[in-house]
């Protein structure tokens, strides 16, 4: 089998912004046919390095990454648009990209006659586009406003008349860049549906994506980016797998730096917060006499080390760390779980619960465990408070811990009841999804 | 370098279709629609005249009858060259769009603009024929025979500019403003308001450097002056230095192409 697409070991260095070096770049596109020649190195920056890539005939290839990592710029140079700056690339047969849909409409003019020039543009010949006109407005269901300026047309309208001439072109390969999330669920239904047709039909699909679930339905390899360069290829799965975990770590440190910036900001104005603001306003804080202070809250998994990334379901812990100058008599602890939109999703003390307070003095550690964290995946924070049986604060933290669950299942709602389906004889799956 | 001059060949039908969308949108929605094509010109010329007849009555050469016919054809192709020119220098810009998220023969922009801007240059022709036969002109056939090269000439020319602007203005946005001025001192370093025979002795090597110059008074001998066209040798010329003008145009349209994509 041939190979469709060959990247081999691709640079792409583009010029940072910089007005006075202008002349520069000029100069040396001019005679040494390279725009960062002149350049110093803290002038360019690296959008590939050294990437190489062989994808066989027929393949459906998903390139996935965080943003800027240069899947965009991998496209463009597969696409011809974009020169690299080292390396070669070389395509066997007719290319579409679809990375702008309906780039090159021109406004003023109707639907019919930018099909029309637009076909022309991606290389079809007049006759061609003719022949494919009806399909083309078809299958963008523009019947009705085909001879109406594209001007006048929604964003869904453009993109949707954009992506079907683009997609029937017939290309040999087909670069998609993102678009998927074009039209409504009935139209990306059609996309799709068009992608499997092409996939059917042996032609080679280079897909740059967020939906890690469409990589993994869709393609036959998957190629993950980061910053600039190959850190994984090969089974979808795998990769994704490898992908998501990269962008947990990510997420644990995000989540970790913020709450403590949070709190920064807070110890800083401390002292400012004399009265404690309205319970019920979803607002981070900490307030109270610290008569028993809550020195440090940590959250533990269930192999015991700290994190802020846990499987739905999965046990976690809430590790408050403690302090009392004097003993205290009359104390209850408290704890309260809240989502993104600030939804309380859980909240209790000790004193609801009936444990009557009797003595604390110095140092020690609350852990209040979950043994299963019955969550939908998302955002979470919360409340540590300690505090008087009448609700006098010692030392309340308001929203100021992160953590968020995860999980592969996009339910939804707060809540995750355990449950199961139990069906009859008569109604049958094949099975998980592919 | 020349194996993408000979792509251009394939790309005339998007050429087509391209200048044919520009002159369709360009008056997609006004009134008069395709009329504007030659009312502009008539109405250009009308505000010189009323400079050159009304407001500056002793400017105005005295020997050169009927002025306004004589004025129509230099500004004629002027008006097809100068904004050919300047609409070139922002083409790229203007079709960033295709130039980064498609993939597109840049080259094709440029061209687009002078022949647009040519199809303007033949709709107005007719009016200059009606003026001809109205004011009693008398026409040599012979030389009408060359108002084709002179056509081709000029085409050339405006080519290998507009291919030269394009790309210098992409790197230099200034290159646009600068050149809406130097167009204006151009048009009147050019005999087109004034013969030729007007220009004082001093000036007349400066002239003659002027390459539109030699375009002015080939359109003004074949099409307003009768008597034999004497100019050609001079037309003759212009027309091989339009040919390396045409060639280092694209030369270096082809050696800033790879730029485009990141710096329009």
């Amino acid at each position: 089998m041939t190979n469709s697409i060959e990247v081999d070991s691709v640079s792409k260095v583009y010029r940072r912004f910089a007005r006075r070096r202008q002349f520069a770049t000029l100069k040396s596109a001019l005679l040494s046919g390279s725009l960062i020649s002149d350049l110093r190195p803290d002038e360019t920056f690296s959008a590939l390095q050294d990437v190489s890539l062989a994808v066989p005939q027929g393949q459906t290839i998903g390139v996935i990454g965080p943003n800027g990592s240069g899947k965009s710029t991998l496209l463009k140079v597969v696409a011809g648009i974009t020169k690299p700056t080292s390396g070669t690339v070389r395509v066997n047969g007719r290319i579409s990209a679809l990375i702008e849909l309906g780039a090159g409409f021109h406004p003023e003019i109707s639907g019919r006659e930018n099909v029309f020039i637009n076909g022309i543009m991606l290389g079809l010949s007049k006759r061609e586009v003719a022949q494919k006109f009806d399909e083309i407005v078809e299958f963008a269901q523009l019947e009705d406003f085909i001879d109406a300026p594209v001007k006048t047309y929604s964003s869904g309208m453009y993109m949707r008349l954009g992506f079907a001439v683009a997609i029937n072109v017939d290309p040999d390969v087909l670069l998609i860049d993102e678009v998927l999330a074009v039209g409504d669920q009935g139209f990306t239904h059609k996309c799709l549906d068009k992608f499997a047709e092409f996939r059917r039909r042996g032609k080679t699909i280079l897909l740059v994506t967020h939906s890690l679930g469409l990589v993994e339905r869709f393609c036959d390899e998957a190629v993950w980016l980061d910053g600039g360069q190959v850190k994984a290829t090969g089974d979808p799965k795998r990769v994704v797998d490898a992908y998501l975990i990269d962008v947990e770590e990510d997420e644990e440190q995000h989540i970790a730096s913020g709450d403590a910036k949070a709190r920064d900001a807070t110890e800083a104005a401390a002292d400012e917060i004399a009265d404690p603001p309205d319970m019920f306003q979803a607002t981070e804080g900490r307030w109270g006499s610290r008569e028993i202070e809550i020195v440090e809250v940590t959250f533990e998994g269930e192999d015991g080390e700290a994190s802020h990334v846990f499987p739905s379901g999965a046990r976690m812990s809430i590790r408050v760390r403690v302090k009392a100058e004097q003993p205290v008599a009359d104390f209850v602890f408290g704890i309260g779980l809240f989502n993104a939109e600030g939804v309380c999703c859980y909240g209790t003390n000790t004193d609801l619960e009936e444990l009557k307070s009797d003595r604390m003095a110095g140092e020690g550690e609350v852990v209040f465990t979950i043994d299963t964290l019955d969550l939908v995946a998302g955002t979470y924070k919360l409340d540590v408070a300690v505090h008087k049986r009448d609700g006098y604060p010692y030392d309340y933290h308001r929203l100021l811990y992160t953590f968020r669950v995860k999980s592969r299942t996009n339910d939804i709602g707060i809540f995750r009841p355990r449950h199961r389906w139990t069906f009859p004889t008569n109604i049958r799956f094949t099975g998980p999804l592919e | 370098m020349f194996h993408n001059l000979g792509r251009l060949l394939r790309y005339r039908g998007l050429i087509q279709s391209l200048v044919a969308r520009e002159l369709k949108a360009r008056y997609r929605g006004s009134v008069l629609g395709f009329f504007w094509s030659f009312i502009n010109p008539l109405l250009l010329l009308l505000v010189y005249w009323f400079v050159f007849s009304v407001v500056l009555p002793g400017i105005r050469p005295i020997d050169v009858q009927p002025y306004a016919l004589f004025m129509f054809c230099g500004l004629l192709p002027w008006t097809w060259f100068s904004s050919s020119v300047l609409e070139a220098s922002n083409a790229l810009i203007m079709g960033g769009n295709l130039i980064k998220k498609v993939l597109f023969p840049a080259e094709v922009l440029p061209f687009v603009t002078v022949f647009a801007n040519m199809i303007h240059f033949f709709l107005g022709l007719p009016i200059i024929a009606v003026a001809l036969v109205y004011f009693e002109v008398p026409i040599n056939w012979l030389d009408l025979l060359w108002l084709p090269v002179i056509v081709l000439v000029q085409l050339l020319f405006t080519l290998g500019l507009a291919l030269l602007v394009a790309p210098l203005t992409v790197h230099f946005r200034d290159l646009k403003d600068i050149l809406g001025n130097l167009m204006t001192f151009w048009f009147f370093a050019t005999p087109i308001i004034y013969p030729m025979s007007l220009a004082p002795a001093g000036g007349k090597w400066l002239l003659d450097l002027n390459p539109f110059t030699h375009l002015a008074i080939s359109y003004q001998e074949v099409l307003f002056y009768d008597g034999p066209f004497g100019h050609w040798k001079w037309l003759l010329a212009l027309g091989g230095a339009s040919i390396v003008l045409f060639l280092a145009g694209y030369f270096l349209f082809d050696r800033l192409r790879d730029s485009f994509a990141e710096e329009v």
